[in-house]
């Protein structure tokens, strides 16, 4: 099986209504054998799947019938579209498009208005229980919600009416799947992750300010593939994925480990490309594949770049402090020390006045000690 | 709580609270202390080069002729863990860097594979001086929950540093979590129990080195 | 008979200041200083160590000049200090503790724990729990004039008999003289050789000195059972005795507790400087020697080693006089281990020698001391203490050991070069 004819022979094309599989769209785009084949070798190799599992992956697909795809946009900037859409020529990430049937999706829909929003109901109806949910963006919940809607509806009644009929929900990006900036302090439109709305389906936290598009198509190629979500983290991401610290698999590492490290951006540390722990790089303490899979069809990951790690894909790190700020370093100013040292002065001088009063007191009632006094 | 709020806790809130309570209960302690003053001596001071309360500042580090013997591993272990301690806190670039925030001061660190030996020679040590107070009649005899719990507090921050450091028992955010709490307890409990001694022993020494010195003893 | 436990505690608080303060902060428990006493290392029993020893004045100050000790006992966590624990601790703070101050050398965060020892006793003392041996002592100091009770009769019979042996004519009540000598009731009873020891010294050196007839006793009795009061009141008659002959220097004997409490107690305790000098015995003969006053000739044949006496040396600072002395006299000497300030106490000091209960440990202690003699295989042991001569002779005797003890002063004088300068002959 290695050209196109006979990819073509042995798939016969199906035709169900809206649902061909993904080997019939692969020919209809012209992907050849070979393509595929290295497509599914390198999804086996990102999610650290044994090897001879590249072929079932490669069987799996050919037959695998494209899910509808719902995907709901919610308070997000559209990053995490953005990252997964750059290509520059047919990548991994445009693969994704080819193993499902993307319903609904607010940038790249051709439709709009009611059109819209009817074929999202047309997926849902004709597809309940089998669709896939996916979701950028974080749902706010304070005062009913009103801060983000979608044809007069509130992000989080549309979450709760799509979900129902979900198989599994994908949440892409850091807002979705932990609240991400929204959710930042003060949170004034009370932003919360979808884990904190639904509780009744499997969830998988693509997290990352964006993700890396690859992990996306991994995840998506894994079900497709074994029919269930892989294995997640504590915090519902995909341990292939997010398993290790950037800081575990960061190429500078040695540096840090010999305490060599930039002061300022563009000192000579910076440039003979020490570890960057000292400009606040949170490297460490973030879990990610940025360090081995790298951005951009792997170009380079911040850290290569220069700046230090953000930790965008931890929850929460938008209010950790400083990006600037080490992890030795304290995470908001200290405001307790002047009241503090008033108070503890205070304190001392109080008591020291209460010890004076006492020793003189004792002074005072000195008795001149004679021989009588020393015995009872 | 997840690791990353407890993290982002210990670093904030954790940090501002526990420097807080040092500074006030140190601040509050030495006015305790050295606000009772002492009487002027009337005595005429004998005079002699070398003796005096700052001479006693830092000879007092010294062990006395004939002292080494009845006990070297106080004295062996005393120094090392000590000055372990002293590496390990103002030495490795990620305190310097804290320190540096909170002061301005900074000075270049050491290696950190150094550091690394230096935190394994320290807890090796720190735990012989344990056994050596649980073990040795005086030091045990003498010893109350204050002496144990004294050197829990001290031990445990080189501990989970190292172990954070070095990726070991639990997830790095976790392993870093707890060491900076480790520390955050060190310092609420330090003004109120023996560790204050890292702050007396610098008055006690002149004293003492004060009212020999006056006799004309050097010590 | 008015002792009582609240007298103690408010005595207690009187004394206590910033640098007991500080002390009782810094102390780590390492144990150290019970490495440095001899009731410890010669007994091995940790109740001993100096520290410990002061347990009711770390308490009395904790829950009185702490805010946490304070609200601690106000809630009823800490118990405050009863007569009990003080009886309890009696032996420590007395019976196994002779204020020699090696403990207050050694700590390593700087405690001067013989300074709270001292402090200590003053709450003992006026709660009833001193020693009885000591309060006879002081009631004898204060009452007749001497802890031994000797009197003034008793001292002329003592200068009689000098004047007889020496043909010098020993001076009393002399106003101006520059020297105003004091005697302890050791030296007058047993040790006599030290007062023609002076005459003759002084003869030679052409200096004017004087006994006084209500001021001769050196000792301090109040300094060892620790009562300031009445060390004031016997560092006072010396005060105005010496006041009265207007005296330049009055002369400390060869008595270890009688240097501290005149030298370096004594105005704090009378709460004034002095207008006169005061000067340990051994001082006043290197000076003379400085001076080209001190002639003598020849040399101890026996091989000689000395024992610091620890108020003298370590606690009073006079610490190179002794051996420039007696080199003048020995040229087969031979030091111990840990000479000078850091020897070993004879084990009697601090009144501990008065306390009949404490003699089974003081000849216990004593195994030190004589460990080091024998280590130096000395033949004489020389020292300048009455009471260090009287402990190490009972010391040597009960370990059977046959070496004599002589003073410091009483050998310089032997070896005198008589009719030198002086053509006063009086005989």
């Amino acid at each position: 099986m290695t050209d196109h004819e006979t990819l073509n022979r042995e798939t016969p094309a199906l035709e169900i209504a809206g649902q061909k599989t993904l080997g019939d769209s692969l020919v209809q785009q012209g992907i050849s054998r070979r393509g595929f084949l290295k497509f599914c070798t390198a999804m086996a190799s990102l999610m650290a799947l044994p090897p001879g599992t590249a072929s079932a992956i490669a069987e799996a697909l050919i037959k695998a019938k494209r899910p509808s795809v719902i995907w709901l946009s919610f308070q997000e900037c559209t990053g995490c579209t953005e990252s997964l859409t750059r290509s520059y020529s047919p990548t991994l990430e445009n693969m994704i498009f080819n193993m499902i049937s993307l319903d609904y999706h607010h940038t790249l829909q051709a439709a709009s208005g009611y059109g819209a929003e009817k074929s999202r109901e047309d997926a849902m109806k004709n597809f309940y229980g089998k669709y896939l949910l996916v979701v950028d963006g974080s749902i706010p919940t304070h005062d009913g919600g009103v801060y983000s809607t979608i044809a007069g509806r509130t992000n989080l009644d549309l979450l709760q009416d799509v979900a129902k009929g979900a198989a599994a929900i994908i949440a892409v990006g850091t807002c979705s799947s932990f609240g991400g900036i929204p959710n930042a302090n003060p949170n004034p439109t009370g932003a919360v992750a979808v884990s904190d709305i639904i509780k009744d389906k499997p969830i998988v936290n693509i997290s990352g300010c964006p993700p890396i598009p690859a992990v996306i198509t991994g995840v998506l190629a894994h079900y497709l593939t074994f029919g269930a979500l892989p294995e997640l983290d504590d915090l519902g991401r995909p341990k292939s994925f997010y398993g290790q610290t950037i800081h575990d698999r960061c190429y500078r590492r040695p540096f840090y480990d010999q305490g060599k490290f930039a002061k300022t951006f563009d000192d000579e540390g910076a440039r003979n490309g020490w570890c960057l722990f000292e400009l606040g790089c949170k490297g460490p303490t973030t879990h990610n594949a940025c360090a081995t899979t790298k951005w951009n069809g792997g170009t380079s990951f911040p850290i290569e770049s220069g700046h230090g790690c953000l930790g965008c894909s931890e929850p929460h790190f938008w209010d950790a402090g400083s990006f600037y700020s080490a992890l030795s370093m304290p995470a908001s100013p200290l405001k307790l020390t002047t009241g503090a040292a008033v108070v503890g002065a205070a304190a001392g001088v109080a008591v020291s006045i209460a010890n004076r009063v006492k020793k003189n007191a004792a002074k005072s009632a000195h008795e001149k000690a004679t021989i009588a006094d020393l015995e009872k | 709580m997840d690791a990353d709020l407890f993290l982002t806790w210990v670093r904030g809130t954790g940090l501002n609270i526990s420097i807080g309570i040092f500074l006030l209960g140190m601040l509050w302690r030495l006015f305790e202390i050295y606000s009772l003053g002492r009487k002027p001596d009337l005595a005429v001071p004998r005079h002699r080069a070398g003796a005096s309360g700052l001479h006693t500042l830092f000879r007092r580090s010294v062990p006395p002729p004939g002292m080494f013997k009845r006990s070297p591993v106080s004295y062996v272990a005393g120094y090392v863990f000590h000055i372990g301690l002293f590496i390990i806190v103002f030495l490795f670039a990620q305190h310097i860097k804290l320190i540096q925030e909170l002061t301005g001061l900074s000075w270049p660190a050491l290696p950190a594979q150094f550091i690394d030996a230096t935190a394994v020679v320290t807890l090796a040590t720190m735990l012989l001086v344990l056994a050596e107070r649980i073990n040795k009649p005086v030091k045990r005899f003498l010893s109350t929950f204050g002496d144990y719990a004294g050197w829990a507090l001290t031990f445990l921050p080189v501990l989970t540093g190292y172990l954070a450091n070095r990726h070991l028992l639990l997830a790095y955010t976790a392993m870093l979590a707890l060491h900076i709490l480790s520390v955050e307890l060190l310092l609420i409990f330090l003004p109120f129990t023996k560790l204050m001694h890292a702050f007396t022993l610098w008055g006690s020494r002149w004293y003492n080195g004060d009212v020999n010195g006056r006799k004309g003893v050097p010590t | 008979m008015s002792a009582s436990l609240d007298k103690g505690i408010s005595v207690l608080k009187e004394m206590i200041d910033a640098p007991i303060a500080s002390y009782f902060s810094s102390c780590v428990h390492c144990g150290l200083c019970a490495e440095a006493c001899l009731f410890y290392t010669e007994t091995g029993d940790p109740k001993y160590t100096p520290i410990y020893k002061l347990e009711p004045l770390r308490r009395v100050y904790k829950q009185e000049y702490t805010l946490l000790g304070r609200l601690g006992k106000m809630l009823g966590l800490f118990k405050p200090v009863t007569d009990e624990e003080l009886e309890e601790w009696k032996p420590l703070v007395y019976d196994s503790c002779t204020l020699c101050g090696r403990c207050s050398l050694v700590c390593p965060v700087g405690n001067d724990i013989v300074y709270m020892v001292r402090k200590l006793r003053e709450g003992m003392a006026v709660s009833g729990h001193a020693p009885e041996g000591l309060i006879g002592a002081s009631k004898r100091a204060v009452e007749i004039g001497s802890p031994m009770g000797v009197k003034l009769p008793a001292v002329k019979a003592q200068m009689k008999h000098v004047q007889q042996d020496t043909g010098i004519e020993i001076p009393l009540d002399v106003v101006g003289a520059e020297y105003m000598v004091l005697m302890s009731s050791m030296e007058i009873i047993n040790f006599p050789e030290y007062l023609g020891a002076i005459a003759r010294i002084m003869k030679q050196a052409g200096k004017s000195w004087t006994l006084c007839s209500e001021a001769f006793e050196a000792t301090n009795s109040g300094i060892q059972i620790g009562v300031s009061d009445i060390a004031a009141t016997l560092v006072q008659r010396i005060v105005d005795g010496a006041e009265k002959l207007k005296v330049k220097t009055v002369i400390s004997p060869e008595c270890g507790h009688a240097y501290t409490a005149l030298r370096w107690e004594g105005p704090n305790l009378v709460g004034r400087a002095y207008s006169f000098e005061v000067l340990h015995i051994l001082e006043v003969l290197d000076g003379f020697r400085n001076e080209g006053l001190l002639k003598t000739t020849g040399f101890e044949d026996e091989l000689l080693t000395f024992h610091d006496p620890c108020q003298l040396v370590r606690r009073g600072g006079v610490l190179e006089q002794p051996r420039t002395l007696l080199k003048m006299v020995a040229k087969n000497y031979v030091e111990m281990s840990d000479p000078g300030k850091m020897n070993w106490c004879c084990g009697g000091g601090g009144g501990v020698s008065a306390i009949e209960e404490a003699e089974a440990l003081r000849l216990t202690a004593f195994k030190v001391k004589k460990t080091q003699l024998e280590e130096t295989g000395a033949k004489t042991l020389v020292t300048a203490c009455a009471n260090c001569r009287i402990v190490l002779e009972e010391g040597l005797e009960h370990y059977k050991m046959d070496i004599p003890v002589v003073g410091l002063t009483e050998t310089i004088a032997k070896h005198l070069v008589e009719g030198a300068s002086d053509e006063h002959q009086q005989r």
